[in-house]
């Protein structure tokens, strides 16, 4: 199983864990990532169409990576309240580090990426270069190749 | 034929639409586009005055000004994203 999903409404934390989980008798390891809207409440804005074509990219980048047995990525859109979960991603694998370091990884693409935008009391969210970094560490380095 | 352009965020609110039609009968770099455009209002040209402060996305990929934009194409113009 390997989805992207962009929706308005909740989504459900354990049931993402037991699909993942659930994958086959080869799944050792699952990692689950939330992320949540905190000190005020936001209204996210998203590029539909785009928001789902770039998450799906982001899946198949991560799935040509590391051994994954399962990848999932939600994110929610709309008026979103202190504490309610914005984005989920989570992977499975044998073991943990390939489920670990494609989770950050998609975690951190998503988070240049997918087309949305942030909007507080204050006004939109400004980027910040920290998201760049997070995500520029995963490109191949000088020699590598 | 025309491009279909969208517009999101704050550039979304300062065009004061999140779509609109242009002509274009020729293929042509979207940094030249994004000029036309900002004879179009004075809101366009606001929202569009610095290309440094842009994101655009040419058929839902991202791509950058020297991009070529064909008649037919979909073109988004918008903040760097802050999601996740």
């Amino acid at each position: 199983m390997f989805e992207a999903e962009v929706r308005r409404a909740p989504f459900d934390v354990a049931a993402a864990h037991a699909r993942l989980s659930a994958l086959g008798p080869g799944v050792g390891a699952v990692v689950l990532f939330t992320g949540q809207v905190r000190d005020e409440p936001l209204f996210l804005e998203h590029y539909p169409g785009m928001a789902e074509r770039q998450m799906a990219a982001r899946i198949a980048e991560a799935r040509a990576r590391w051994p994954l047995l399962g990848a999932l990525a939600i994110h929610r859109f709309g008026a979103l309240d202190v504490g309610e979960l914005i984005v989920l991603v989570g992977t499975a694998s044998a073991h943990r580090a390939a489920a670990f370091e494609s989770a950050a990884f998609l975690m951190d693409w998503l988070k240049t990426s997918a087309p949305f935008w942030k909007r507080g009391r204050a006004g939109w969210v400004e980027a910040r270069a920290s998201d760049d970094a997070a995500a520029r560490r995963w490109l191949p380095s000088k020699g590598e190749g | 034929m025309t491009v279909r352009l969208l517009y999101f965020a704050w550039v979304r609110e300062m065009v004061g639409a999140e779509a609109e039609q242009l002509p274009l009968a020729e293929p042509l770099p979207l940094g030249e586009l994004v000029a036309r455009l900002r004879a179009r209002s004075e809101g366009h040209a606001r929202a569009l005055a610095e290309p440094a402060r842009l994101r655009a996305a040419v058929n839902q990929d991202f791509a950058g000004w020297d991009a070529l934009v064909r008649p037919g194409d979909e073109v988004a113009l918008f903040p760097p994203v802050t999601g996740g």
